[in-house]
């Protein structure tokens, strides 16, 4: 255990046994059924699976949005599963970047003011948060977009704005669901062309897909199926345990 | 978060659809403007009638005729006598026996044309003894009163109103000494009252005269009037404390010179005019309660027209909550976001509300003749349409801080 007790040293989620259920009349559905997973500092690591796999519920779980029914979640140690709604509408604040599929822009906002908006929560001055804002849009190339409302740009623009909001509060971890899903094949790329230099700058990124393709440039993909984990390969994946290869899998 | 980026954050939402929060405020404008229109007519109304009882005289008593069911038909009591009962002897014995009185003065009135120097004019007199002046609370501003010895050798004199000086005479002219006939009867101007102006119902208080209470009597209003009639008396308490019990030693006296049965109703009444005044204050007062209550209503009904749209704009912006939270608004921060929005748009439209209602209360004050009252509804409105704001406003707000933002975000 001396090579886990290293990695903990830079943990960033550290997650034990977690399950989600939700009772649908009489069934207990279990979204997820007891998910190991341990994810480091600077990891760029890909969820993938099809849908009712699970991998949203964990991805909100692990944004701080949604509770487990049981199981431990820490964040860099804090106990992050037993916050209440306040202490967790905090915590997303100041440690999570998101960045959605459809963007989740205000549409009667401009571009800088759509990306003050975390700032305003965190109780920012005016002056600095303008001014930082001015400085995230121009880090993912729109710094002459400031005024545009999201009617007046396109796709890419406004994932772009959209991730110029979730780094705006410089968060330890930038949660993305299906970032690319809205866009075309070149304007996707661009966006992940970007995830992978602000990967490379050491932000910790985690983005769900089901696809494959821009699951593979992550340098680590965890496959989910039923509330399980059925693979998790690539950089920082754990190593396989001792005995047949796939004795790790779970009996289907 | 700061305060000041909450407001930033309801007035942003407030201007991104100018239409629709206006026509919200308009319930509470037209609230408020009710409101105020009514409490502001209810003030007037009733300074209106203080002012008509009080021009009357301080600290009266009126004894009237009180006509009862036995006399035939109320015509047939006219002035002629029918049923009428006080008389001048009355109004003597009054004076000799109560105590506490400054002025006792019988009266008789009809309305009489009187003519000078080709001028012709239709006016009111009234026969009075010179005490009424005192009564009354009236002053003479040119010439002089006819003296008890006038009064009583039945001289043909009166006192005049300035409209009647106006009317007959001219602008500044001096009547004083004129002759004039009243009905076909000549008397002589010896004096000018003081104007009156309008009193607070819009009658001419000047267009009237006053002469000796037996002359009047006999010569101008009823000559077939059956001996010392009058139709009223007044009576000046020389403090107002006292009121209440001259009210009852002139009943008690009347009662007695009447010969009235100890069970038998009285044929007279006695006004105290200050005990019609509390009653009429009480009347308006209650009417203005009424008012303001049938206009709060509108009020509320405004504020339902807010949790209406707020609630519409709440499941509108779910996915917009939605995204907040997710960046990090607590629930108390989307709660005073919506509340606080709801209170604006009230509280707006109870300042506009409260204009428009000025404005409607000035115009019919204008119209009516009394007073523009303004009273505490500038505070009254502002913070009452506040409160409609956040009474109406903490639903919706509430829903939206309730919103799980999952679901939220997942919303089309």
């Amino acid at each position: 255990m001396a090579a886990a007790a290293a990695v903990a040293a830079d943990a960033m989620i550290d997650i034990k046994d977690l399950k989600k259920v939700y009772r649908m009349g009489d069934e207990t559905v279990y979204a997820l059924a007891g998910v190991d997973l341990f994810i480091g500092r600077g990891e760029h690591v890909a969820i993938i699976g099809p849908s009712g796999s699970g991998k949203s519920s964990l991805m909100n779980i692990l944004g701080g949005l949604d509770r487990p029914t049981e199981g431990v979640y820490a964040f860099e140690g804090e106990p992050v599963g037993q916050y209440d709604d306040d202490q967790l509408a905090g915590w997303r604040n100041r440690r999570i970047g998101f960045v959605f599929q459809s963007f989740q822009l205000l549409p009667r906002l401009t571009a800088l003011q759509n990306v003050e908006l975390p700032m305003i929560y965190a109780g920012i001055s005016p002056a600095e948060r303008r001014e930082r804002a001015i400085a995230m849009l121009t880090k993912v190339g729109l710094g002459d977009r400031k005024g545009h409302r999201p009617t007046q740009l396109s796709g890419g623009q406004q994932q772009r704005v959209a991730i110029a909001r979730a780094l705006a509060n410089e968060p330890d971890l930038l949660l993305a669901d299906e970032p690319t899903g809205a866009l075309d094949q070149h304007t996707g790329q661009e966006v992940l062309k970007l995830f992978e230099e602000l990967n490379a700058d050491g932000l910790t990124l985690i983005l769900v897909t089901h696809d494959h393709e821009v699951a593979a440039r992550a340098k680590r993909q965890v496959s989910f199926l039923d509330g399980h984990i059925v693979k998790d390969v690539g950089e920082g994946s754990p190593p396989p345990p001792p005995g047949p290869a796939d004795a790790w899998r779970k009996p289907a | 978060m700061r305060r000041i980026d909450l407001v930033r954050f309801a007035g942003g939402a407030i201007a991104s659809h100018p239409m629709r929060s206006a026509l919200t405020a308009l319930g509470v404008v037209i609230g408020v403007a009710a409101v105020v229109m009514m409490v502001s007519i209810g003030q007037g109304a009733q300074s209106r009638i203080t002012s008509t009882i009080r021009g009357l005289g301080s600290n009266l008593l009126i004894v009237s005729p009180q006509f009862n069911q036995r006399g035939g038909n109320f015509a047939n009591q006219g002035f002629q006598g029918g049923g009428i009962t006080l008389s001048s002897s009355d109004a003597d014995a009054i004076k000799a026996q109560v105590t506490g009185l400054s002025a006792v003065a019988g009266a008789v009135r009809g309305n009489t044309q009187v003519i000078a120097e080709g001028a012709n004019w239709s006016t009111r007199i009234e026969g009075v003894t010179p005490d009424y002046l005192v009564a009354r609370d009236l002053e003479i501003g040119k010439g002089r009163m006819f003296d008890e010895n006038e009064a009583r050798q039945g001289r043909k004199v009166v006192v005049v109103g300035q409209t009647v000086v106006t009317q007959l005479f001219g602008e500044n002219t001096d009547p004083i000494g004129q002759r004039i006939r009243v009905g076909k009867v000549p008397f002589e101007i010896v004096g000018v009252l003081t104007p009156k102006g309008q009193s607070a119902t819009g009658q001419d208080q000047d267009d009237m005269m006053l002469g000796p209470l037996d002359a009047v009597r006999s010569r101008v209003v009823g000559r077939r009037a059956r001996g010392d009639v009058v139709q009223q008396i007044y009576l000046k308490a020389s403090n107002g404390d006292q009121l209440d019990r001259v009210q009852e030693d002139v009943t008690e006296l009347l009662r007695e010179r009447h010969k009235i049965q100890p069970n038998s109703d009285d044929d007279f009444q006695v006004q105290n005019m200050a005990a019609v005044l509390e009653s009429a204050q009480q009347a308006t007062q209650i009417f203005t309660v009424l008012l303001g209550g049938v206009a709060a209503v509108s009020l509320v009904v405004g504020g339902i027209g807010i949790m209406n749209i707020m609630l519409v704009s709440v499941s509108e912006r779910t996915r917009e909550i939605g995204l907040r939270m997710a960046i990090g608004a607590k629930r108390m921060d989307v709660l005073l976001q919506f509340a606080l929005e709801a209170i604006a748009l009230s509280a707006a439209g109870g300042a506009i509300g409260l204009l428009i209602g000025w404005a409607g209360a000035f115009g019919i004050a204008k119209v009516g003749g009394w007073p523009f009252a303004v009273g505490s509804s500038a505070p009254l409105a502002i913070g009452f349409s506040s409160l409609v704001g956040l009474i109406f406003g903490a639903y919706p707000a509430w829903r939206a801080a309730q919103l799980d933002p999952i679901e939220a975000l997942r919303r089309e």
